[in-house]
């Protein structure tokens, strides 16, 4: 296969980035090109169809879907309170007199001659699409959304949970290896976005969200603590809707494991910046990642992109798999042909030299790229 | 027909696109090269053709066949250069997604869904009459959807009214968006009683695209699926693949219509089914999901399972199985944590592959149960049409699901044939065979074959222009016979026995006993036949029916003879160490793994 390494994640510490926010549904867009936003402000609005309630007038009024229309006293598009008469009968003795009252306030959808279904349709709902990041707005959508730019710190993690957020960077830990411990999260944090180094466990999530956090980032979770947090087990990596409290984004992987030394490096440059960060996660059909961006970031210097180089000797690199899972080290060899590993599998792999000076095989398809 | 000697085929799925070159050779059809790359249906490309470019590049400087002239394909084939036709089937960006409607659930509704899924379509939801969801519930459930396209269903011919245009108020009270393209209409296909469809279109025909086709199902005692599939396929084609980025350009190349993956694979099962006159069940199992097909008596059925699969899914197969039921196929313990640790790693990683030998022994643990489940799931779905006034026998009443009899016989099962990435890229062919049989447990006698390169879609789309092409390829390059499986259908104790068996093999006949659990095999090569006996006891039954002899040619293959007394279902031992022994036991005996 021509690509069999896994591209990398990006890690840079000053790129120009761009997003759109795009209504669900046409709309309003109320900034212009050329206007600066800030990651609060509401850049497009809509109203979305209210929901739909159905009442069928056949069994109330005893009379077929055909004959309905003669009993109606609103017609199809009529605006309806609650409780104001819609249908009646007209019996001959007014006792026996039937009326039928609007379930909800809204407007009168359709009177179905055939089933005799009358749909309501509740008031729209208004829908906001923020900026989401500090930035100018480069295009507009007409009537969908915007386009908005900035220049800034980027990191993808591997895996969040929990929806778009922003607040200042507050880290903890000193070093990438380090674990966060909950009695290091008080309620200074309150608003801000928890930077730990290592693993992030469930008494560290839970004690940052009971502190007022907005957001926690760390090296790895334990797929335990993920199960407790959500309530359920994860089966299908598709995030960033849930009801955690606050987001959460792993940049590495599950169980314990140090965040790259790139990553933890620009995240503690930006201590007490701005960040806007997403938990959103799809790997699947149009991979997403949850994302770290810092427009004002500290390091000004433009990295040139690394990850397209491709596997080089020299090439820094994570294993992804056992058995060297999260170690990182430098490509020593690139065999061509294919090799026997322990598992019998025949794989293209390479040599890798790790920190302490170890050599391992490991299958290419088992490695990502780190950017220097 | 014009000359059809060099063909070049793509599969475009979501994440790779394959391309295979066939060439007829001294009157003969082969697959003589493939390539693949990455397929670009996303961001930075967004174009799927480039992935098809690059996939035929690599065919190109493999074969030294020049194909392409910069981005046209050269048609047609003069020496050396060029093919005489180029098709493809697809499955990027998600495949096709559909929602169904029928106006009882297990009637209609199973009606449609079984249109749609032999379509080659995944069935988001079934919407029914009867579903006890409440209408603003349906409404609100067809809004949040978003289908590629609906098939409405409802009603035989002269039957009710109501109540599919009922379904039909509530797709156009949803008001609901395609997928893909929101300035397009979402195609919907009316496929219900004749007699509604005046007011399907008075209600459907400004808000959606409407297709109104022959009802799916006319009277209750038949299916008519072929009219409504054929719209899906056109649909596919007009609406959905249209809209994907670069389809546009690729529908231009091709010269058949493109075809979703799954409904070529179908296509393909079905000539097979038909040409040797079998009854076939298939099974291909992908990163995210699991489909299974099968042919039993001509009648077709797929299934898809959505969330089942072994990389991006692979954490819901532990869901859904539960841990227990996974770790019973491996012979060591693991620690919990640990193991899901390593499974959610895969399932945000999904690219790499196991190392280890222990990795390798949980991937296909996990492979058995998504592919049990996943057969499961067909079960239910491939039965005969409920509704039906049938005689039934007391017997009958055992095999029955919902008033639907099952179309799935394993003793009538002849051949089982797997694909996707776990069972064709096994190390060892034997271990294809064992996840084959412990998943789909088959009874009686049957043959057992790995699809090798997972080339079934592109001879699918391919038997639609050239049937003899694809079959010759199909048996000639396609199919890896994996041997035969022998499965007397015991009961009694672990280590009792339940059958004599005489086996004459070409280096000459084996016999001895067959206790219940245990496993036995016998080399046999692909080009090799044995003639068997099996003398079971009066409580075994080896296909003859219970206590009666059995005399049969079996094949060979890769794995050979596998002669299994494990029961049906397998029985395990309950004790853990003692379990951990028996699938060691088994494991030696098939020289599963290194040891």
């Amino acid at each position: 296969m021509a690509h069999a390494y896994t591209p990398g994640l990006r890690v840079t510490p000053q790129t120009l980035l761009q997003r759109q926010r795009q209504l669900p549904l046409k709309g309003e867009v109320v900034v212009s090109q050329g206007d600066s936003v800030t990651r609060d402000q509401v850049v497009a609005h809509t109203h979305l169809p209210g929901n739909v309630t159905t009442l069928n007038l056949v069994n109330i009024l005893s009379c077929t879907p055909e004959e309905l229309p003669n009993y109606m006293l609103k017609r199809e598009g009529d605006p309806v309170e609650a409780g104001e008469p819609i249908a009646e009968t007209r019996p001959f003795i007014k006792w026996f007199k039937t009326t039928v009252k609007a379930p909800i306030t809204g407007t009168l959808e359709s009177i179905s001659k055939i089933t005799g279904q009358v749909i309501f349709r509740a008031p729209p709902r208004p829908v906001q699409v923020q900026a989401y990041i500090d930035g100018n707005i480069v295009e507009i959508l007409p009537e969908e959304g915007v386009i908005v730019e900035t220049t800034g710190a980027f990191v993808q993690g591997i895996f969040g949970v929990g929806g778009e957020t922003w607040g200042p960077l507050h880290l903890i830990s000193e070093e990438p290896d380090q674990i966060l411990i909950p009695d290091q999260i008080d309620n200074s944090c309150a608003g801000k976005i928890v930077v730990g180094g290592n693993l992030l466990t469930l008494d560290a999530i839970d004690k940052a969200r009971e502190s007022g956090a907005v957001g926690i980032i760390g090296g790895g979770i334990r797929d335990a603590d993920l199960r407790d947090l959500l309530g359920y087990d994860l089966g299908v990596a598709i995030t960033g809707t849930e009801n955690t409290g606050l987001t959460v984004i792993v940049t590495e992987g599950f169980g314990p494991i140090a965040m790259a030394r790139k990553t933890f490096a620009i995240l503690s440059e930006n201590n007490g910046k701005e960040a806007s960060i997403s938990g959103a996660t799809q790997i699947r059909a149009g991979v997403l990642r949850p994302e770290i961006i810092i427009p004002e970031s500290s390091i000004h210097e433009q990295t040139e992109e690394s990850g397209n180089l491709g596997l080089i000797e020299g090439a820094l690199l994570r294993v992804i798999r056992a058995p060297h899972f999260g170690q990182v080290g430098k490509v020593t060899a690139l065999p061509p042909e294919l090799q026997t590993v322990e598992s019998e599998t025949h794989v293209r792999v390479l040599e890798v030299e790790f920190g302490n000076g170890d050599r391992a095989i490991v299958p290419r398809a088992n490695v990502e790229l780190i950017e220097e | 027909m014009d000359k059809l000697d060099v063909i070049i085929a793509t599969d475009c799925g979501s994440t790779t696109t394959k391309a295979i070159l066939i060439e007829k050779k001294d009157d003969v059809y082969r697959q003589t090269y493939r390539g693949e790359a990455p397929t670009t249906v996303e961001a930075p490309y967004e174009d799927v053709t480039r992935g098809v470019l690059n996939a035929i590049q690599e065919v190109e400087e493999l074969s030294g066949r020049q194909i392409l002239d910069g981005e046209t394909i050269i048609t047609p084939a003069r020496d050396n250069r060029g093919v005489d036709i180029y098709i493809s089937t697809s499955s990027a960006g998600g495949g096709l997604q559909m929602m169904v409607g029928g106006v009882i659930q297990a009637m209609t509704g199973e009606s449609a869904q079984r249109c749609a899924l032999g379509a080659g379509a995944i069935v988001m939801d079934i919407l029914a009459s009867n579903d006890g969801r409440q209408p603003h519930e349906k409404i609100e459930r067809i809004r949040q959807l978003r289908p590629d396209m609906v098939l409405l269903s409802g009603g035989t011919d002269g039957g009710t009214i109501s109540h599919v245009v009922e379904l039909a108020e509530f797709i156009s009270a949803a008001d609901p968006k395609p997928r893909f393209g929101s300035g397009y209409q979402l195609p919907v296909i009316y496929a219900g009683n004749k007699d509604a469809a005046r007011e399907i279109e008075r209600t459907l025909g400004d808000k959606t695209a409407l297709t109104v086709t022959e009802n799916i199902r006319p009277t209750l005692e038949g299916e008519n699926l072929g009219p409504a599939r054929h719209v899906i396929h056109d649909l596919f084609l007009e609406h959905v693949m249209a809209q994907a980025p670069g389809y546009r350009k690729l529908i231009s190349w091709t010269g058949a219509p493109i075809m979703p993956t799954p409904g070529a694979v179908g296509l393909m099962m079905q000539t097979v089914s038909k040409q040797q006159n079998i009854n076939v069940v298939g099974v291909d199992i992908g990163g995210a999901t699991t489909d299974v097909f099968s042919v039993f008596d001509d009648i077709f059925n797929r299934t898809v399972s959505a969330n089942l699969g072994m990389s991006y899914s692979v954490s819901n197969v532990l869901a859904e199985a539960g841990l227990n039921d996974v770790m019973r196929w491996v012979p060591f313990k693991i620690d919990e944590a640990d193991l899901r640790d390593r499974i959610k790693n895969k399932m945000i990683r999904p690219t790499t592959i196991p190392q280890m030998l222990e990795e390798l022994q949980v991937e296909q643990a996990i492979a058995r149960e998504a592919l049990r489940l996943a057969f499961v799931q067909h079960r239910a779905l491939a039965v005969g049409l409920k509704g039906v006034q049938a005689e039934r026998t007391l017997s009958d009443v055992f095999d029955q699901s919902e008033g639907g009899e099952s179309l799935i016989k394993m003793r009538d099962l002849d051949l089982l044939v797997g694909s996707g990435g776990v069972l064709s890229h096994a190390p060892r062919r034997m271990q294809t065979a064992a996840m084959l049989i412990d998943a789909f447990q088959p009874e009686g006698i049957t043959r057992l074959a790995v699809d090798s390169i997972f080339m079934m879609p592109h001879l699918g789309v391919l038997s639609s222009v050239n049937e003899i092409a694809a079959t010759q390829v199909f048996e000639r390059d396609c199919l890896i016979y994996l041997g035969t499986c022998i499965a007397p259908i015991a009961q009694g104790k672990i280590g009792a026995p339940c059958a004599q068996y005489e086996i004459g093999l070409p280096e000459g006949t084996q016999s001895g006993t067959l206790n219940i659990g245990d496993l036995l095999h016998f080399p046999l090569e692909a080009d090799q036949e044995a003639h068997l006996t099996l003398h079971p006891d009066r409580n075994t039954d080896a296909g003859a029916g219970p206590g009666r002899e059995l005399n049969t040619t079996v094949k060979g293959g890769t794995a050979g003879l596998i002669l299994d007394g494990r029961g049906r279902p397998i029985v395990f031992a309950e004790n853990q160490s003692e379990r951990t022994d028996q699938i060691s036991r088994w494991s030696e005996t098939l020289d599963l793994y290194p040891r």
